[in-house]
């Protein structure tokens, strides 16, 4: 798919062409230094991210050369003892992250199958901007949230029930936990996820959707059996957009999850993930391995978003570029 | 009627229901969030918590100015660089470099530090300015919102920017107007709106920063708003506030939190609405 052309399009990448228009000497100048001023001011954002790299790598050399991957299979934290393990904050990311797709994954596309193909226009207007504000709500309010509202409700009700019913979410019966960080991570991540399953669903052609319809398939056979299967890579990127946002998030997550860095016996009682082991430890941390350690949990949380967002992004775009908007 | 249309239609009944159901939940959860935030945050809501500094524990009567005013500091600072930078780096995406090495991995690199943990852009500023000096300070805090908004504002210039139908242009070039003319009394001037959404987006993004700010600024309560030294802003005061087991701390969490949202929420209406009346005849 070309752009719409621009007349100056053609040779874009040839450094110093002159562009139309007329040729006065001061327009001349005017032009290249915007340009330049366009080029450096874009380059800066590479400059920026080349420095992030290179400050994380740096603050993580000693663990990265002296301790090896020892400090990865550890689980025992302990500064006194110059123990430190990471494995609990490792793990604590992944299940927490698990658990929130889980709620995410369902809530988000059954919201916005709800706006697309199901709602009445008010009721679907009504949800996609509730969808917007709470995509924009900051995540210190989920976590305040969390603490206040969803936590008491869950210690109290809910998580006895599990302990009692299931093999999960053993251990002291507490408002902070795994469970509830999780929860509360799920219902933040839910909207973004859905928003951006909405402008998938949007550009699923109606006329393909009309020809199902037009053979007799109901609501629901339509979109199993044209619109999903039109989107299906999309949907797929969005939900580990979804992850990336899920794995790095701190403040929704600190308030809820107790963060021990030596937790107890069960992997669902309160924990930490590597997001809140940093935000805890970063500014208390004096010795030299203590911070490079850190450092190194910053550089591991940098390289996996990084990479689901490029993996998720590049689903996305695929979907996207089939069917254009 | 027969059974197999009867267990299609009942099967579109379930469906329907359950996405229904998942809208409900988020709008349940949309409306106890709103709900937390007024029935314990409006009673502080007053003019002290807004004129005065925060008092010791147990002393009522307290208030966030200081935040207030770090907030500010801090945002300024950031949107002074981020803003300006964003700017012309759209500008670069969309009119000059648009399908150059440059600007595409300038697109890539923007989405990788758009959808980076701002807990880990934290991390970067505190190795890379708070360590060296040995201090937290307002200058690395506003340097990291800097980087979370620069993204968000070179993506938006540049999305709406190619908006911008080309004969536009080619009109403009064809009086003989020069390149940059072009650019910034045509190109920009029509996405306006859209690039506002841009900046007010960013606005709204690093207002409600808490993770970046945490390992940057630290809690700077109670000491004098200034660049070079740790800095109180709302984000920070208000976690800090809720973790606390003071009552009246607790109250001043809920009250920040709510004006903190509320602000929040502002920005990003007031962005989503500019954006929605940029609308484009498709001339293609």
């Amino acid at each position: 798919m070309s752009r719409p052309g621009v007349v100056a399009s053609a040779h874009r990448c040839t450094a110093g062409r002159r562009l139309p228009g007329t040729s006065g000497r001061p327009h001349r100048r005017l032009d290249a230094l915007l340009r330049g001023a366009a080029w450096t001011a874009a380059t800066v954002a590479l400059l920026v991210t080349a420095a992030l790299g290179i400050t994380l790598t740096r603050g993580a050399a000693t663990v990265l050369s002296g301790l090896g991957t020892g400090v990865f299979l550890n689980d025992r934290w302990d500064p006194a003892a110059q123990q430190f393990g990471v494995l609990n904050p490792i793990l604590g990311t992944a299940v927490s992250a698990a658990l929130a797709l889980a709620i995410a994954v369902p809530l988000s596309v059954g919201i916005a199958v709800f706006i697309t193909e199901f709602a009445p226009r008010w009721l679907s207007r009504l949800a996609a901007g509730a969808i917007e504000v709470l995509a924009s709500i900051p995540s210190i309010v989920y976590g305040m949230w969390g603490l206040f509202a969803i936590g008491p409700v869950l210690g109290s009700h809910v998580q006895p029930w599990l302990s009692s019913h299931t093999a999960f979410f053993q251990g002291a019966l507490a408002d902070h936990g795994m469970l509830s960080a999780s929860l509360v991570l799920g219902i933040m991540i839910a909207p973004y996820v859905s928003m951006v399953a909405r402008d998938l669903l949007a550009r699923v052609p109606e006329t393909v959707k009309e020809a199902a319809a037009a053979l007799g398939a109901t609501r629901w056979e339509v979109v199993r059996t044209v619109v999903l299967p039109h989107i299906r890579y999309g949907l797929v990127g969005a939900v580990i957009l979804g992850l990336g946002r899920a794995v790095g998030e701190t403040m929704a997550v600190i308030f809820l999850i107790g963060n021990p860095l030596d937790p107890g016996s069960s992997r669902y009682a309160p924990s930490n993930t590597i997001a809140t082991a940093i935000a805890k430890e970063l500014a208390g941390a004096t010795t030299d391995i203590h911070l490079s350690v850190l450092m190194a949990l910053a550089l591991c949380l940098f390289v996996l978003t990084s990479g689901i967002l490029a993996l998720g992004r590049a689903l996305v775009m695929r979907t996207a570029r089939k069917v254009p908007a | 009627m027969n059974l197999v249309v009867i267990r299609r239609k009942a099967a579109n009944a379930v469906v329907a229901g359950l996405a229904a159901m998942a809208a409900a939940i988020m709008l349940a959860c949309l409306a106890w969030i709103f709900h937390a935030l007024l029935a314990r945050g409006i009673d502080g809501l007053d003019v002290a918590f807004f004129s005065r500094l925060p008092q010791p524990s147990e002393t009522p009567g307290g208030g966030i100015a200081d935040a207030l005013a770090g907030t500010a500091l801090l945002t300024g600072m950031a949107a002074a660089i981020g803003v300006p930078v964003g700017l012309l780096a759209g500008i670069h995406l969309a009119e000059y470099g648009r399908d150059c090495a440059v600007a595409r991995s300038v697109r890539f690199v923007s989405d990788v530090l758009n959808g980076t943990p701002s807990i880990v852009v934290g991390v970067f500023l505190y190795g890379l300015l708070v360590r060296p000096t040995g201090r937290f300070s307002g200058i690395a805090g506003a340097a990291a919102l800097g980087v979370i908004m620069l993204p968000i504002v070179t993506r938006t210039t540049e999305e709406m920017l190619a908006m911008v139908p080309g004969p536009l242009r080619e009109a403009a070039f064809a009086l003989g107007a020069p390149a940059w003319t072009v650019t910034f009394r045509v190109s920009l001037r029509a996405a306006f709106p859209g690039i506002m959404t841009g900046v007010l987006l960013a606005f709204a993004r690093v207002t409600g920063e808490t993770a970046a700010l945490l390992l940057t600024t630290f809690d700077g309560s109670r000491t004098a708003i200034r660049p070079t030294g740790p800095t109180a802003s709302l984000a920070v005061t208000t976690f800090t506030h809720a973790m606390s087991p003071h009552h009246d701390r607790q109250q001043l969490a809920w009250t920040a939190a709510l004006v903190l949202t509320a602000a929040v929420l502002l920005l990003s209406i007031v962005g989503r609405m500019l954006r929605a009346k940029v609308r484009w005849p498709s001339w293609r």
